[in-house]
């Protein structure tokens, strides 16, 4: 028995002989993350927000019809067909809201396990910290995309109800069918999740250094803000294209006609160097720290 | 070894708990004993050297390392939102093997299944306890560890906790019981390991720490009188004392046993002669905050 120095408790005839138990699978632990967020009743305070305000726009908009839309393509066409709502709302809260509803998650989940002293009872059992820690991640990108997808799929609905399920003109002009605007929309919510997801690593990455929830929270979306500003600053122009806040329009290539990959493609690599390495960092936190809290 | 900061809070401790004790684990607040306990459970890095459980490092070998070893550092810690039943059902779930068909023979011993269906927020102090040391059950642990499982407990709480930790070591559990409480300490355990700063200062059986300690004699007989002479000038004998009930003789074995035959030379008979152990309280006390009485000898940790 190797003891330089530290603290050892033997008990010799116990000790070789323990039979290897079944782990766990981090699909197991994966699960009982969702299991816990749904028993929680902050976890609904974004899926409310996600659902609250596509339904205000539409009711708005409902409301005030022929007023200047702009000149978004999509905003002139708001009652033309509902397929421009989802187009629209995307628009709309991928800059503020749907970060924050990633927030709210990625930035609690290892904290509040943390503050609570839960996170010692799980790390006593026969899971290891990388499963935990990938688990907790899973979820909170998970949520993250139910969120997303959640205020699509209200948008979509309000907006088909309200106006009807008709094509739509993308941002090249070309009118496409109300099926294939469908798909689109799916689509460019799917490829908003990618900065959204590095969002999420950087939530969780907060949320395991802090071990505080609201700081978590908060700087995770103080960051969006920060960004957001950096971005306005004149003579910063040739680091915008590498902030993440800018990621979060890539999915607009998608509605051109042909598809505009480029700006995906520039957003997927971009995306990736601030999430992984937060997603890394976090990992190597978690994996190393005292958990001595609640 | 762990430091924080300036603070070294455990310096080399090694425990040898065998299988079937009821192992008691004793300190002042800030003596190191949480700290060691979580270091052992793999919560924490010792800032030096490993920190093994059955020659296992919990920071090397992760999980595997907790095999057949189960408890609560502090208070056991339950998600409030869930039921009773369904934070079982989550630690089954992360422990694996057939720990989920336990859940309700744990909650059947810790005889919590009637509230087994309610949200654990509404749970008092020793029903949380209660839970946690069912939640260890799950496990089927062999080696169980409880930190202050007693702490916060009315006193019918405590009976209930004393009882059920009996009841498990009979049941062939070896339990690791750091504690406050030494009445419970000397009710409970077999042996005990009593850190100071963070090192040993004993470790032991607990009978043999009292033998130590209390060396102290009531003696009874024919003429006390007389007896008291001799005691006062036999070598070896450290205080005689005449009292209500006899003399008070404190000296070690050897020495009441020469003591013993010099009265029976002497003419002397004696009528009792009983050994008066010292308290673990006392001895504690001693071990920790140095008194004026006689000084258990630390034994050497292997």
């Amino acid at each position: 028995m190797s003891r330089a120095a530290g603290a050892t408790a033997t008990q010799s005839p116990l000790g070789p002989a323990f039979a290897r138990r079944r782990r766990p699978s981090t699909l197991t632990i994966y699960r009982w993350e969702l299991r816990k967020l749904v028993r929680q009743i902050r976890t609904y305070l974004g899926l409310v927000l996600m659902v609250i305000l596509p339904l205000i726009f539409v009711v708005f908009e409902s409301l005030h019809h022929g007023r200047n839309h702009g000149e978004n393509i999509f905003a002139t066409e708001i009652t033309q067909s509902g397929l421009a709502t989802p187009v629209l709302m995307l628009l709309f809260m991928s800059g503020f809201f749907l970060p924050l509803a990633a927030a709210l998650v990625s930035g609690d989940i290892v904290a509040n396990e943390d503050g609570n002293g839960t996170l010692k009872t799980i790390l006593t059992r026969s899971v290891d910290r990388g499963q935990v820690f990938a688990a907790k991640a899973l979820a909170a990108m998970t949520y993250a995309a139910v969120a997303v997808f959640l205020a699509a799929a209200v948008a979509t609905v309000a907006g088909v109800v309200s106006w009807g399920f008709h094509s739509v003109t993308t941002f090249s002009g070309t009118v496409v069918s109300a099926p294939e605007a469908l798909l689109l929309v799916f689509a460019a919510n799917a490829v908003y999740l990618i900065p959204l997801f590095a969002l999420v690593g950087i939530g969780v990455l907060l949320s395991t250094a802090t071990r505080n929830s609201a700081a978590a929270v908060v700087g995770t979306i103080g960051l969006v803000i920060l960004l957001f500003i950096v971005a306005q600053i004149p003579g910063l122009e040739s680091i915008k294209p590498y902030l993440l806040t800018e990621q979060f329009q890539n999915w607009q290539g998608l509605l051109r006609t042909p598809t505009d990959w480029a700006p995906i493609a520039h957003s997927a690599w971009v995306c990736a160097l601030y999430g992984v390495p937060a997603l890394f960092a976090a990992y190597l936190v978690l994996l190393r720290r005292d958990v001595a809290g609640g | 070894m762990k430091r924080y900061n300036e603070v070294l809070a455990v310096d080399h401790i090694d425990l040898n708990v065998r299988g079937g004790d009821v192992y008691g684990f004793l300190g002042p607040n800030g003596a190191g004993k949480t700290t060691t306990l979580r270091m052992i459970l793999g919560l924490i890095t010792p800032t030096e050297g490993t920190a093994e459980l059955f020659g296992r490092d919990p920071l090397r070998q992760g999980a595997r390392a907790l095999d057949g070893v189960a408890g609560f550092v502090e208070a056991p810690r339950f998600y409030p939102y869930l039921t009773g039943r369904k934070n079982l059902q989550l630690l089954a779930a992360l422990d694996g093997d057939e720990a989920a068909t336990r859940i309700e023979e744990v909650l059947d011993v810790v005889e919590l299944a009637p509230r087994a269906k309610h949200k654990v927020g509404g749970y008092s102090h020793g029903m949380r306890q209660r839970l946690g040391i069912a939640a260890a059950l799950l496990r089927r642990p062999r080696l169980l560890i409880l930190d202050e499982p007693a702490t916060g407990l009315d006193p019918a709480g405590m009976r209930d906790m004393r009882a059920l930790i009996r009841r498990l070591a009979g049941e062939g559990i070896t339990v690791l019981l750091s504690s406050h409480q030494l009445p419970e300490v000397q009710e409970l355990c077999d042996r005990v390991a009593i850190v100071d700063s963070g090192r040993v200062v004993y470790e032991g059986a607990l009978a043999d720490l009292r033998r130590q300690g209390g060396a102290s004699y009531r003696l009874r007989t024919s003429d006390d009188v007389r007896a008291l002479e001799l005691a006062r000038a036999h070598e070896g004998i450290e205080h005689a004392a005449a009292g209500e009930h006899g003399l008070s003789i404190q000296a070690d074995e050897q020495h009441v046993g020469e003591l013993s035959l010099a009265l029976g030379r002497a003419g002397v008979a004696i009528l009792a002669l009983t050994p008066e152990l010292a308290t673990l309280e006392d001895l504690f006390f001693r071990l920790t905050e140095g008194g004026n009485g006689a000084q258990p000898q630390p034994v050497a940790i292997s």
